[in-house]
């Protein structure tokens, strides 16, 4: 089953290295696979670290996450709260 | 007319780290960044080889990242993402798959198709909008190196394997490159980097090869199979001598071992002058390594253990227990005679691999050293704990480097009684008359330490750094290091104030530079009452038949005249002279002085 959901950066530091390497160890412990697709970069991997990366991910930027397999909602649900919590970073 | 070769201009000049003359043919050891070479493979056996090889050198260092990170001690924890992210990276299918890939296409070696993938992540970086992202690049490229080196490392030489007499010569060498070295066949080392206190030297002297380190461009001068004398006693190298000049050393060699070993005999006789004056004579040592060589050479203990290894090796604070252990072992290894262990020496950024090279504008005068310990408590305590702990099992005192005053020194005395109420609650047994010295090296120090001797059971006199602060020269300038001056009148007159300081108040006083292990300074500090002198232990031999060859009343009377002189030069002058009667060994032989130390 394919799921999207669209999400926001809301951390000052944007998709950086922690952030980043926090997606992929979410994306780890489900079985779909993640994607997140922003405007002008294509579809890409978001189980691998230096493709959000080189996404550039800035905050205030909008990016579409794209779940694919049996447990697609539950990782978006996930990945969402992530995202609201700012990383845990804390601004 | 074709060019005369002279030894003059085959002359190399390092660093001496362990002392021996040795003759022999050069084995160049290739252990800098490998270069890539392009290889296309032909045949669908050698792709799938590449594809192996690759496989398995990501796997090598994803075991390599995990291990590291199973060693990060607890207090740095947070700080293993680093680690995490190289993991992720070693994973990332812009590594592994696309790398695959290219050397399936392409039909390419792994280490080239490796090196296209990273040229394609590159791009990619540098359109990112933001630098902190951007630098994310260096993540890449270190975990690339590692994989590299892990490509290719198969294919290194290891030096185990060596069969034929050599004198190895390479940029640098790794403590697993020594460590596995056969001593039946490698006569001598010779790198391009390294010092004193490197790894190598340690190893070197521990296996009792001659030396000579911090060459620069010994691997580009020296060719495989060259002929070399090296000398490592003035930290020379020979390149292609011809037939006298290795008669000559030959000679030299011969001379050095008879030497050597006269006096190695003498080294276990106690440290006394002609009339009787004792001298403890001491050895620096920075590994657990050395205690072996420092016994050997007759040290009647350890003047001054540097304990920042485990910091540096560690990349952070090491774990109480971990630097319990060492101290413990180092204690019992050189029990029935005392170690006294220094506290930690550097500053945090030495220290901490996250951190960034210190900011402060001038770091010997900066956060170092006591100054550190009293801010970073928690860092402090946990050193002074397991250094407590280990003087159950042994002799163990305590110094504090870089005390500039009462205050500093009853502040760091504080720390260590609260430490002490703590193992009392706690039972843990530790010697409760433990020794606490007081370093003496800032020229605030020697002023005040009258009234310092007051609350340190000892003092000890670090003369590299008291001369470079009392001068205001930094050695390692070479505009002004030829103004470092241990013959200097202040220099000689700070030493003079803190011995009498000492034995005014009763206590007892050691030195611990470079000035404890050269010759011509022993007549003036046996003249002030010294009471220990600690050096680097090979020079402890030749130091001990100095002392027993000297008479404290002489030395007495010389240095009542040297205090009057005005001038280095004049000082320097005065010791010549006397020494004549003083060092026959040194004068009589015809050499040069340095040969010997």
């Amino acid at each position: 089953m394919e799921h999207k959901k669209t999400l926001l950066i809301q951390n000052d530091l944007g998709l950086h290295g922690r952030a980043a390497a926090k997606i992929v160890e979410l994306s780890r412990k489900y079985k779909s696979k993640l994607f997140f697709i922003k405007n002008g970069y294509g579809e890409v991997d978001g189980s691998n670290i230096l493709s959000i990366l080189t996404l550039s991910g800035s905050k205030g930027t909008e990016i579409d996450a794209k779940a694919d397999g049996e447990d697609s909602l539950e990782l978006l649900e996930e990945l969402s709260r992530l995202f609201e919590n700012k990383f845990g970073e804390g601004r | 007319m074709t060019e005369q070769v002279t030894a003059e201009n085959n002359k190399l000049t390092g660093i001496a780290v362990s002392p021996g003359i040795v003759i022999g043919k050069a084995r160049l050891v290739d252990r800098s960044k490998q270069k890539i070479i392009y290889q296309y493979l032909i045949n669908e056996n050698e792709i799938n080889r590449e594809v192996e090889r690759l496989k398995y050198a990501l796997e090598v260092t994803k075991e390599q990242l995990l291990d590291l990170k199973s060693r990060i001690p607890d207090s740095i924890k947070e700080h293993s993402f680093i680690l995490d992210t190289h993991l992720m990276i070693v994973e990332d299918n812009m590594i592994t798959a696309s790398t695959i890939n290219i050397i399936l296409e392409e039909r390419i070696n792994a280490e080239w198709a490796l090196k296209k993938s990273v040229q394609k992540i590159r791009q990619l970086f540098d359109q990112v909008d933001f630098e902190y992202i951007r630098d994310r690049i260096n993540d890449v490229e270190n975990v690339v190196e590692r994989i590299l080196r892990n490509l290719v490392g198969k294919k290194q030489e290891s030096l185990s394997n060596i069969n034929e007499k050599v004198i190895i010569v390479a940029h640098d060498l790794t403590p697993a490159d020594t460590s596995e070295i056969n001593t039946s066949m490698v006569m001598g080392f010779i790198t391009d980097v390294g010092g004193k206190t490197s790894h190598t030297a340690i190893m070197a002297q521990a296996l009792k090869i001659p030396a000579v380190l911090g060459l620069e461009k010994a691997t580009v001068s020296i060719e495989d199979g060259n002929m070399l004398i090296l000398d490592g006693y003035k930290g020379e190298v020979i390149l292609n001598p011809d037939n006298d000049l290795i008669t000559s050393y030959q000679e030299k060699a011969l001379y050095y071992k008879n030497y050597n070993s006269s006096i190695l005999q003498l080294s276990h006789l106690p440290s006394e002058t002609l009339d009787g004056y004792r001298v403890a004579v001491k050895a620096n040592i920075e590994f657990l390594e050395e205690v072996e060589t420092a016994k050997e050479n007759g040290a009647e203990g350890v003047g001054l253990y540097r304990t920042e290894f485990l910091y540096i090796r560690n990349k952070g604070v090491p774990v109480e227990n971990e630097q319990y252990q060492d101290y413990r072992e180092i204690a019992e290894k050189i029990t029935p005679f005392p170690i006294t262990i220094r506290t930690l020496d550097i500053g945090g950024d030495k220290i901490f691999s996250n951190k960034k090279p210190s900011n402060e504008a001038n770091p010997a005068l900066g956060l170092r050293a006591i100054r550190f310990c009293l801010k970073e408590q928690e860092i402090f305590k946990s050193q002074l704990r397991a250094i407590l702990r280990a003087s159950a099992h042994g002799n163990i005192r305590i110094m504090f480097p870089m005390i500039s005053g009462v205050q500093e020194f009853i502040d760091a005395k504080g720390i260590l009684s609260q430490v002490m109420d703590e193992l009392e609650k706690g039972n843990i047994p530790y010697d409760r008359k433990i020794k606490v010295g007081a370093m003496i090296e800032i020229p605030s120090a020697v002023m005040v330490a009258d009234i310092l001797a007051e609350s340190a059971d000892f003092f000890s006199i670090g003369t590299n750094d008291l001369i470079q602060y009392t001068l205001a020269i930094d050695r390692s300038n070479e505009n002004v290091a030829y103004m470092y001056e241990p013959y200097h009148p202040a220099v000689i007159r700070m030493i003079m104030q803190v011995v009498k300081a000492a034995r005014n108040a009763g206590i007892e006083v050691s030195l611990c530079g470079e000035m404890a292990g050269d010759p011509f300074c022993l007549p003036i500090l046996l003249g002030m009452g010294i009471n220990e002198l600690s050096l680097t232990a090979t020079g402890i031999p030749q130091l001990k038949k100095l002392i027993r060859s000297l008479s404290k009343e002489a030395a007495e009377k010389d240095l009542e005249n040297i205090l009057k002189l005005k001038t280095s030069e004049e000082v320097r002058r005065y010791i010549q002279k006397i020494t004549k009667d003083y060092l026959p060994d040194i004068n009589g032989n015809g050499f040069k002085l340095k040969y010997l130390q």
